[in-house]
């Protein structure tokens, strides 16, 4: 797992309510039963935590917390 | 794969609220008695979830204004407004609502819907930023999501918040455009203006604020928050709806911009869908006098307002704001109790809203009452009375204690 991914897996804990084990892979709109606002809301904990904007047009290409990790990476190194 | 699978879980859903409450999803008025009173499964029901801020749907001047130009101008006009669907009544309408506004320019869409859609899309290209509250009415981020605009969430009234991620964005040439609400609809409080404009003149963007709730209910001139606030002159852009106070269907755009008017070419929402039709434009001009003509009705909302607010903190009522609003959200423990409550007090003889995630903040589970000028006192107490046999007794303690 890697450490943008960790971090990632951390912040949606709070958002886990059916405890699913959560990985690169997890689906997190699918996996955790979420809805699109909640996802929304998680994303913000993450602009926040890494402090980098990630405007909502990017989350409908944004399944999983490998392609979320991804963006945050992207725009990590851009800061 | 069939493609309506995918509403398995809705029909679920459904099903399930049926079973726990009623259809309150699917309520049908069989006759109309008054402003605040329907029929209702047979029943006689006071109505306190319609955002008929003014009671104004039953006037007979505006009655007759209608019949008039249904007689005069037709059934519907037939084409969209650039083409053959711009009748006089809809020059007046405009023209006249740019002067209640106390605005240069004022352009009316076919519903309030249509009007975020198009002031959005008109506004912001995909070369620009919107910053939208993240407490936004769909319509907002659907015409957010029309523009192509690069979209970025802020927390909830917090213009720290928005300072801050304006100030965390990469200055790339494009326009940025702030979209606020006057009264924000499922809990009923109001943006911080004043807040929010000392960002404004930090970071220079463009400001919209949507007075759907808030246009005949707040302000001196009953122009919504910017006017309660003092504050038009720093807001660049207001959107509005005629669903609510004005008591018809339709939305209004409106701003001082000397390009303002060219909007109407840049709006998909305005220019491919008829326009609105003669009785409804009618109904709107003549609900648009009498609130500028009976400052009393948003006197009376107010009192109405104030007495529902009152009577449910005497409850021990949990309530969506601390100001009082004429939209009082009762915050509930969950869904299942939400839909047996809200089954509950219909049966007794009260419509109020439902409100479930993810139509609200925080995952709430929320009983939303509207109020209305036409409201009388005895009903603004029966509600009250109601809420406190259904809500506050028996399963509400739990919302009580916490």
């Amino acid at each position: 797992m890697t450490d943008t991914v960790s971090q990632l897996c951390t912040l949606l804990q709070p958002f886990n309510t059916n405890g699913s084990a959560l990985s690169a892979a997890t689906d997190i709109s699918t996996d955790l039963n979420i809805d699109s606002v909640t996802v929304m809301d998680f994303v913000m904990e993450v602009e926040d935590h890494f402090d980098i904007e990630i405007p909502l047009n990017v989350l409908s290409e944004t399944r999983t917390v490998a392609d979320l990790a991804k963006v945050v990476e992207a725009r990590t190194k851009k800061g | 794969m069939d493609l309506l699978a995918k509403l398995a879980t809705t029909a679920e859903r459904h099903a399930r609220m049926k079973f726990l409450g009623g259809d309150a999803v699917g309520v049908v008025n069989e006759k109309l008695i008054s402003p605040t009173r329907a029929l209702i499964d047979g029943r006689e029901t006071i109505l306190a979830g319609t955002n008929n801020y003014m009671g104004i749907t039953f006037d007979a001047e505006c009655i007759a204004a209608g019949q008039k130009a249904l007689a005069e101008f037709g059934t519907g006009t037939t084409g969209s407004r650039i083409a053959n669907g711009s009748f006089a009544l809809h020059k007046q309408l405009e023209t006249e609502f740019a002067t209640f506004l106390d605005r240069k320019h004022c352009i009316v869409f076919t519903t309030g819907y249509q009007a975020n859609l198009g002031m959005m899309s008109g506004l912001a290209g995909s070369r620009d930023t919107i910053y939208l509250d993240a407490d936004s009415h769909s319509s907002i981020y659907d015409g957010c999501t029309l523009s192509g605009a690069k979209l970025v969430r802020f927390r909830h009234n917090d213009a720290a918040d928005l300072d801050k991620r304006l100030t965390r964005g990469e200055e790339d040439g494009g326009g940025k455009l702030v979209v606020l609400e006057g009264i924000y609809s499922m809990m009923g409080d109001r943006a911080p203006l004043a807040d929010f404009i000392e960002v404004k003149k930090k970071h220079g963007f463009q400001l919209l604020v949507d007075e759907a709730h808030s246009f005949g209910v707040l302000g001196p001139h009953g122009r919504g928050l910017a006017d309660e606030a003092g504050l038009e002159k720093e807001v660049d852009f207001v959107v509005g709806t005629f669903s609510k106070s004005v008591g018809a269907i339709g939305g209004f755009g409106a701003g001082d911009h000397p390009y303002f008017e060219y909007l109407r070419y840049a709006m998909r929402p305005y220019m491919f869908t008829a326009s609105s039709s003669p009785a409804s434009i009618a109904t709107s001009l003549a609900a648009i006098r009498k609130l500028a003509a009976e400052p009393q009705r948003r006197k009376k909302l107010a009192e109405n307002s104030a007495r529902l607010f009152h009577g449910f903190k005497d409850l021990g009522l949990e309530l969506g704001c601390d100001v009082v609003s004429p939209v009082v959200a009762v915050r509930c423990p969950d869904e299942p109790l939400t839909i047996s409550m809200w089954g509950a007090l219909l049966k007794a003889g009260v419509y109020v809203n439902i409100a479930l995630p993810p139509g609200t903040p925080n995952k709430l589970c929320l009983l939303r009452c509207s109020v209305s000028a036409a409201h009388s006192d005895a009903e603004i107490d029966r509600i009250i009375e109601l809420f406190g046999a259904v809500v506050a007794q028996g399963h509400g303690k739990k919302v009580a204690n916490g």
